[in-house]
């Protein structure tokens, strides 16, 4: 943008809580980022207003003590997010700065660290070769980052055609040195690194093109992979009131995720769940590779009870990274929980610039600030044929667990799976509390979709799940029924029919996130289970009375949770298979 | 606070509303403490020279040539073993008759607790109440409101739960806290010969309403003292936090802000964020513990006050009166510690888990029964079991009165299990049947 020397300054004017009101001396950006000097600390802010030559900034962290007067520094650019090797197994604050290597036990103003380790060397294998043609986001050579292979590609920023003039060979070598040397049309010399840095607000588009997703995600939550499947590039978000299990479920769907990689954005909430992130995942092993969960994963941790500006912040740099591993041809998954935090911290701002509020006091923009970021993740074919993808799921928290509250709503436009988590299903502790009626995945609808899991599953893998999703509708139905009439005023047959669904959810819907077996069903598993609820749900019985169908179907569900509970093809799982045919055997009608 | 040499003083107040006041002043930093007309004062808005202040108290009086005295630094607390023992006003000045407290001045509110230094909490609190350890268990440093109503005994169940819960450091932030409570409090504690470990922060209903909001903060920082600077762990009592943010709304509502949800600032989820965050486990074994109550109006916890804390803490108690015994109980369908995964099946006997839950399980389906005969319906065989079943469940562990084991707990409700029902309709794995069915 500018050269050092013509850099804006400016001087404080005005302080309200977290935004800052600066007298510049020159020209400034939009969202440009500064620096307000506040006793020899430097405090980082983001231009979010002009009016004449003031600038309205917000800063990313307490004002306390800060005075009219202090100096400010413009920088010339937007927030930045610096990409290289070394980003997995890392925990990032909202602004992307090394959690680690911070000093002390409490989170200094103004301490700001690399977000990469610049002294750690990368062994470097080449892809490219001089005189290739290239563009941004085509690989040159790759390092290896934990296994999983970290592409070293011509700078996002970086418009036009190159000609490669040459490649560094093989070697282990810093991040910071000269990978390889393109050229411009007009032989002009441009030196590529391992590390680059890219505006996180701005969607990055080094990609050929952006089909509908059309593979199956499987993520091991039989709600989801058999009800209401995620596909890899999907969109899907959780809303669902406190206490209903959106971060246990979120947690569950992070460790099981069939993902290369996996960005953990935790905006706005408890640090403690944070902590358990930490501790968990350095020790959990990935069910895909058996390496270390940790190893795959990134995590951006803006805590409730750190800076409120940089909410917004963290989401969009957990975004860049996940875009930046996408163009390297990896599957992605990213989570964000909650974007309900994001959406607040722009309210607070919003109310500070004495803007008029739209609904619930939210700025009036925010269903477009939020169906532009879900816009950002997808399956993409890159330049060079290969694929990668961004599946990302973000949760919602609905005040006051109200669905129609605007965040949730714009969310609804954006996403297109919904797990609504239900406050009466947590009561009753069927968990995951995922409503089984209101939740859908759009892709089920996909053809695209349909066919892979035709190939993949079997042929009536779509009809049966329609079939469940029935049962399920029907059974609630017939409940209601029931608890209108009395048990003894409707027909045995509701009781049948609403007994069918409870055998559908006890052991499809309801999962035990912390059981080490029931945790975690692989599709293969999901399809054996449908298969025994479907003999089950299908078998011809006879009851006298109502008053034989609640006990019969108490001991088949006990049979099936207690399959659930044992390794698959076990023994133990083979003995409660024949116990249940059993009782199957007790009432099935002689024919 | 004392006027001291070197003070800027200011007389041109351009401005007063019903809780500010603006002055022109220059080389004023955010968030300082100042004394307008002798009454505490803090800047919260500077633009330009004009200096806004709130004053804590209110503006009644005031004139426009009222001196303004700022102290060139944000509310600090001196911090000390001295604390132990004493009562302080929300602006840490005793209110005991005791002596000022010595020590290291630090501002209160300050900064929160790198993530990556914090450690994942993993010991229990044994309070004796079974609705809570056996449904609820709680965890050091944990962070949990009671949701109550403001009739039921929640003080009394909190005072119980700090006293036998093992702390360093009962540390009670009052807010709005009538005379009485106060007493109350102050009695029990001295009844229990534990004053040497109790500080208190109070601001009672005859204090000024806005001056709450320095409480919570004075709290913490103690308790930060006690758990970073020596190491134990510190339990820090909150109440009521409704009080906390009916003052906070009363402060944007003076300064012109649009209100969200239920009159409520948009800032109220960072605002007690900042506060209950404060609860952590470090490394180094110190703690802090949080809980709080926030009063509901009328059991409606949809409301902002309830609905932002509900995401912010972990989990939340609710007490109910059970008309089936008589006697206030742990809820155990809306009651939840998020933490108790953590410890449960872990410090505590291998079937809690699933002991717990299935006993809610039934617990729900009693519910379901006790619907079924309030509308009329005749109940089943298995129904009438599961009232049988609640009745003893609701009085033998759900009722507040009770102080035993984790054990002792777990066998009893296998004890209740084997007198009602088969071990299918139990739904517990196998190896536990075998082993604790009775």
């Amino acid at each position: 943008m500018s050269t050092e020397q013509s850099r804006t300054t400016g001087k404080v004017t005005g302080i309200i809580a977290n935004l800052v009101i600066v007298q510049a001396d020159g020209p400034f950006a939009q969202n440009e980022i500064c620096y307000i000097v506040h006793q020899g600390v430097r405090l980082m802010a983001e231009v979010i207003k002009a009016l004449g030559d003031q600038a309205y900034v917000q800063v990313f962290e307490s004002t306390r003590g800060l005075q009219p007067g202090s100096s400010v520094e413009f920088t010339g650019h937007m927030l930045e997010a610096t990409l290289g090797p070394g980003l997995l197994s890392r925990n990032y604050d909202g602004l992307m700065n090394d959690l680690d290597t911070m000093t002390g036990v409490f989170l200094r103003r103004g301490e700001y660290t690399s977000t990469i380790d610049l002294k750690k060397k990368w062994s470097f294998q080449p892809i490219a070769k001089a005189g290739d043609r290239v563009v941004a986001g085509d690989w040159l050579g790759e390092v290896d980052e934990n296994g999983i292979a970290h592409r070293i590609m011509v700078p996002f920023t970086l418009q036009g055609r190159f000609t490669v003039k040459n490649v560094a060979a093989s070697g282990e070598y810093l991040p910071d040195e000269t990978m390889a040397t393109l050229l411009d049309d007009h032989n002009r010399e441009t030196t590529v690194t391992m590390i680059q840095r890219w505006p996180v607000k701005k969607a990055v588009k080094a990609y050929r093109n952006k089909p509908r997703p059309f593979k199956l995600l499987e993520t091991g939550v039989r709600i989801i992979d058999t009800l209401n499947p995620m596909v890899e590039g999907g969109t899907g978000f959780i809303p669902g009131p406190f206490g209903s299990g959106k971060t246990v479920m979120q947690q569950a769907i992070s460790k099981q995720a069939e993902a290369d990689i996996v960005i953990m954005a935790a905006c706005g909430e408890r640090a403690n769940e944070v902590v358990e992130l930490f501790t968990e995942f350095p020790e959990l092993d990935d069910p895909w590779t058996g390496r270390k969960l940790m190893e795959r994963t990134t995590i951006i941790a803006n805590t409730s009870n750190m800076p409120v500006a940089a909410r917004e912040a963290s989401v969009y740099c957990a975004m860049t990274i996940a875009e930046y591993y996408r163009s390297m041809g990896h599957k992605v998954l990213m989570l964000a929980d909650s974007t309900s935090r994001w959406a607040q911290a722009l309210r607070e701002m919003s109310n500070r610039m004495e803007e008029l509020p739209g609904p619930d006091a939210f700025p009036m923009d925010l269903p477009a600030i939020v169906s532009n970021f879900y816009a950002r993740a997808g399956f993409v074919y890159l330049n060079n044929g290969k694929t990668g993808s961004i599946t990302f799921i973000g949760t919602v928290s609905p005040a006051g667990g109200n669905l129609k509250e605007p965040v949730t709503e714009s969310t609804k436009k954006a996403a297109r799976c919904f797990y609504a988590l239900s406050q009466q299903r947590a009561d009753s502790k069927r968990y995951p509390a995922i409503d089984p009626i209101d939740s859908y995945s759009k892709y089920l609808e996909y053809p695209e979709l349909q066919k892979t899991l035709a190939e993949a599953i079997s042929p009536e893998w779509v009809d049966k799940v329609n079939r469940l999703k029935n049962i399920l509708l029907r059974g609630k139905e017939a409940s209601e029924q029931i608890n209108i009439l009395g048990d003894d005023s409707v027909s045995v047959d509701y009781h049948l029919t609403f007994w069918k669904s409870e055998v559908v959810d006890a052991v499809l819907l309801q999962q035990d996130a912390f059981d080490k077996t029931d945790a975690r069903t692989p599709l293969s598993r999901q399809r054996y289970m449908v298969d025994k609820i479907m003999e089950v749900v299908d078998a011809p019985f006879e009851f006298d009375s109502f008053e034989e169908v609640q006990p019969f179907y108490k001991r088949i569900i006990d049979k099936l949770r207690q399959m659930n509970y044992s390794e698959f093809e076990s023994e133990q799982f083979a003995q409660n298979e024949t116990d249940l045919k059993e009782i199957v055997a007790e009432r099935t009608k002689e024919l | 606070m004392e006027t001291k040499a070197l003070q800027r003083i200011y007389t041109k107040i351009g401005q007063i509303t019903k809780a500010t006041c603006t002055v022109k002043a220059t080389g004023v930093g955010y968030e300082e403490l100042a004394l307008v007309d002798g009454r505490p004062a803090q800047v919260v808005k500077i633009v330009g020279d004009n200096v806004t202040l709130q004053i804590f108290s209110g503006t009644e009086g005031i004139r426009t040539n009222a001196e303004v005295i700022f102290s060139g630094k944000p509310p600090t607390l001196k911090v000390g073993d001295e604390l132990a023992g004493r009562f302080f006003n929300a602006y840490g000045e005793p209110i005991d008759g005791g002596p000022q407290v010595e020590g290291e001045e630090r501002e209160i509110g300050g900064p929160s607790v790198n993530p990556v230094r914090r450690k994942q909490p993993s010991e229990l609190i044994a309070t004796g109440i079974a609705g809570i350890d056996l449904n609820n268990t709680l965890v050091t440093g944990q962070k949990i409101p009671f949701f109550a109503d403001p009739d039921q005994p929640f003080n009394q169940v909190m005072a119980m739960v700090a006293l036998r819960a093992e702390a360093d450091k009962i540390i009670l932030g009052g807010m709005g806290l009538s005379n009485d409570d106060y007493l109350f409090f102050k009695d029990i504690f001295e009844n229990a010969g534990a004053l040497h470990r109790i500080i208190s922060f109070v601001n009672t209903t005859e204090d000024p309403p806005v001056e709450r909001l320095l409480v919570p903060d004075m709290a913490l920082t103690a308790a930060e003292y006690f758990a970073v600077d020596k190491n134990e762990k510190v339990l820090v009592l909150l109440t009521d936090m409704t009080l906390y943010a009916d003052a906070l709304s009363i402060v944007s509502n003076r300064m012109d802000q649009i209100p969200s949800k239920d009159s409520m600032p948009g800032s109220l989820y960072s605002d007690l964020a900042k506060l209950y965050e404060k609860a952590v486990q470090f490394e180094e074994g110190g703690s802090i513990t949080i809980i709080a109550v926030t009063t509901l109006s009328g059991g409606d916890i949809t409301h902002a006050i309830p609905d932002n804390t509900g995401y912010i803490t972990e989990g939340q108690l609710f007490l109910r009166r059970d008309t089936e015994i008589g006697k206030v109980v742990v809820d155990p369908f809306r009651s939840l510690s998020r933490l108790k995964q953590l410890v449960i099946g872990k410090k505590t006997r291998a079937d809690h888990p699933q002991v717990m839950n299935a006993a809610v399980r039934l617990y729900a389906d009693a519910a379901n029964a006790r619907t079924k005969l309030e509308n009329g319906f005749d109940l089943t065989e298995y129904d009438q079991r599961t009232l049988e079943f609640a009745k003893e469940y609701s009085d033998r562990l759900l009722a507040i009165d009770v102080n035993i084991g984790t054990t002792d707990m777990l066998d009893t409700t296998w004890e209740l299990f084997a007198k009602n029902f088969a071990p299918e309709e139990v739904a517990v794995k196998r190896e536990f049947v075998e082993k604790y069915w009775k």
